[in-house]
């Protein structure tokens, strides 16, 4: 027990959780067939599941379990592998069926139409009677919380957002909240909006497969479950007071301190690389910043289009792949600035504060 | 037997479902299952390929409705009743699990949506022709959330208030139209700042500087009057689109 705790908080920093989750993720992209196995898929979610079952053995783990507002976050954990198998099994099964030759499985019913009445009308009536049951005996067993009454002077700490949220309030470790709170969720939003119009993929419509679309899905699932379930989960377990990060077996200490050396790039640049005074104006003084923001938005989409992403541009033509590639950096710009601050302690790539014009 | 009495005529105009006649009249002369289409793919309504979840969202969606409008008989959105009425509701109101059933069906709600979403996009289903029903599905998506986040205010607790104070900070910063955003102080007539803390968007949010009375009868409006009709608007919308962009996807 204490060495499956300490080896847990052993490795509880943001760098290493994200980075560890995200070469999952990318083993389960690479090696999707080996992943999919009934074998090893259900493995990953019995270790998983261990790990809570073990895991509530802890005093600090089981508080936080034990929030009637985290079950959700648990159910997701656990749902989210699930759906991921069953939609990516049926997947790779389609995959090996068109290599063959095959059409996909759904194709071979999908010739056949069924009464709705009953094939579909007494399943839904099920589905509803076992969803009822079991939200009543959920509600049963578990009170809803209700903590103290609302006092706008005693702040709780840590003041954590609705649970669907977190991911942007994580977000607000690495962007001030206009880029946080406000342009990157309405990226979020327009660029849901937009994959129909960008993904001009004829295949793959209306069956599952990974093989036929392989850049949109692995690019979506990167944006939904590392950019967005991960860090909901990370939020709920590993955040604590202060925005600290702590293990999973740590106690919430309100007085954790982590030292904030965190650097502005106009600092590295004038002071530590030129050796200068940083100059006064504004503008002039985050000069470096503002240009590699904007060669990042703009020079970086003329290199992708003539190297690696060549063949969307010609397929997509210049304005669908504008939006494709605005898209990609805008999600792109929250690992990167991850990383700056993870090993550069890099606060601001531009930093004007008077302003409140901080990226 | 029943079949043939005149009331059972007079509601359903058709007999026992049990012949294809009869059950293809039973979807179309209801209105509620003649959301369906009479006949349907047989790939399209496999469990495993849709996981019901849009199904689900729904069924969610009708349990918020129902365990909603129980609530809002015992539930006064002002600052001097609203805590106490959460409590009565659990000590006062017999069978008092209205509550816990309106709360864990939200939270569960937002994750039917996402996965839903979820399936959609790995079985390409926002693929023409049903771009525009992908579109009208992520304002559905927003509209839940927002079901959510101004539902959260209501037990007006500890929980609730800075929950809700920490989301709609963000508000503050918003470009030009927060007062801690980049370019709002460039929005001045002279000396006098347009953008202020006292006029900005957090304020039109949140009806005050803080999250306070006005907040709460804010949310509580949008909550239970506004949202939901909207949602049910958009619903409305998704499920005929549904039918009309041929059914659930399927290769062609
Ligand atoms: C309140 C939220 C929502 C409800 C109640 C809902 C309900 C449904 C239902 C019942 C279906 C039929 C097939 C199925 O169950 O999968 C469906 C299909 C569909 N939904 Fe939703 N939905 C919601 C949100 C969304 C969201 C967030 C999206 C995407 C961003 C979306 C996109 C679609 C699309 C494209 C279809 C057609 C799928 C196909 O033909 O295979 N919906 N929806």
């Amino acid at each position: 027990m204490e060495t499956f705790e300490a080896f847990f908080n052993s490795l509880a920093s943001p760098e290493l959780v994200i980075g560890i989750c995200t070469a999952i993720f990318a083993l389960y992209m690479l090696r999707m067939r080996q992943m999919m196995q009934p074998k090893v898929a259900f493995g990953i979610m019995g270790l998983t599941a261990l790990f809570f079952v073990v895991g509530a053995q802890n005093h600090d783990f089981a508080t936080i379990l034990k929030k009637g507002d985290n079950m959700p976050i648990v159910i997701m954990t656990f749902s989210v592998l699930f759906f991921l198998w069953l939609a990516f099994r049926q997947a790779t099964l389609n995959d090996m069926r068109l290599e063959r030759g095959l059409p996909p499985n759904e194709a071979t019913e999908s010739g056949k139409k069924v009464l709705v009445w009953p094939d579909l009308v007494f399943p839904e009536f099920i589905m509803t009677v076992l969803l009822s049951a079991a939200f009543i005996a959920w509600a049963v067993m578990v009170e809803a919380p209700l903590e103290e009454p609302a006092s706008g002077s005693r702040a709780p700490n840590p003041a954590k957002a609705p649970w669907y949220f977190l991911g942007l309030q994580e977000m607000l470790v690495y962007f001030d909240p206009w880029l946080a709170g406000v342009v990157l969720p309405g990226m979020i939003v327009v660029g849901l909006m937009a994959i129909p119009y960008i993904d001009t993929n004829p295949k793959g419509n209306g069956y599952y497969t990974f093989k036929e679309r392989p850049f949109a899905i692995g690019m979506f699932m990167f944006g939904f479950l590392i950019m967005w379930v991960l860090l909901v989960i990370m939020g709920t377990f590993l955040r604590g007071p202060n925005w600290n990060f702590f293990g999973p077996f740590e106690y919430w200490d309100p007085h954790k301190v982590e030292a904030l050396v965190n650097v502005n790039l106009s600092e590295y640049f004038w002071v530590s690389m030129l050796d200068t005074r940083m100059p006064d104006n504004p503008l002039v003084r985050e000069l470096p910043g503002i240009l590699l923001v904007l060669g990042y938005f703009i020079v970086t989409p003329a290199i992708l289009a003539v190297t690696v992403l060549k063949k969307f541009f010609h397929e997509l033509g210049f304005a669908r792949f504008s939006v494709l590639v605005m898209l990609l950096l805008m999600m792109g710009s929250l690992p990167i600035k991850m990383l700056l601050r993870w090993f550069f302690n890099l606060k601001y790539l531009v930093g004007i504060p008077e302003w409140f014009f901080n990226i | 037997m029943i079949a043939e009495t005149q009331i059972w005529r007079s509601i359903f105009r058709h007999g026992y479902p049990s012949t294809p006649r009869n059950r293809a009249l039973a979807a179309l002369s209801n209105i509620f299952l003649h959301l369906h289409p009479v006949k349907a793919r047989k790939s399209g309504i496999r469990l495993s390929f849709t996981w019901c979840m849009g199904g689900i969202t729904f069924f969610l969606f009708l349990l918020e409705t129902i365990t909603g409008v129980l609530l809002m008989f015992y539930y006064r959105p002002t600052i001097e009743y609203a805590y106490n009425d959460i409590i009565a509701l659990r000590e006062h109101v017999p069978l008092g699990i209205m509550r816990e059933l309106h709360r864990w069906g939200a939270h569960m709600m937002v994750l039917a949506v996402w996965l839903h979403m979820l399936r959609v996009f790995l079985t390409g289903s926002y693929k023409p022709p049903r771009e525009f029903n992908w579109n009208i599905g992520v304002i559905l998506l927003l509209l839940t959330l927002l079901l959510s986040f101004t539902g959260y205010l209501l037990p007006w607790d500890q929980l609730a208030i800075w929950a809700i104070t920490v989301g709609s900070n963000m508000a503050r910063a918003h470009p030009l139209i927060g007062h801690e955003g980049p370019g709002a102080s460039l929005l001045a007539v002279g000396d006098v700042a347009l953008v202020t803390p006292a006029s900005d968007i957090r304020f039109g949010l949140l009806a005050g500087r803080f999250v306070g009375a006005a907040a709460l009868l804010r949310f509580y409006v949008l909550h239970c009057v506004a949202l939901p009709l909207a949602a049910g608007l958009f619903m409305a919308v998704h499920f005929w689109r549904v039918r009309k962009d041929g059914g659930i996807s399927g290769p062609m």
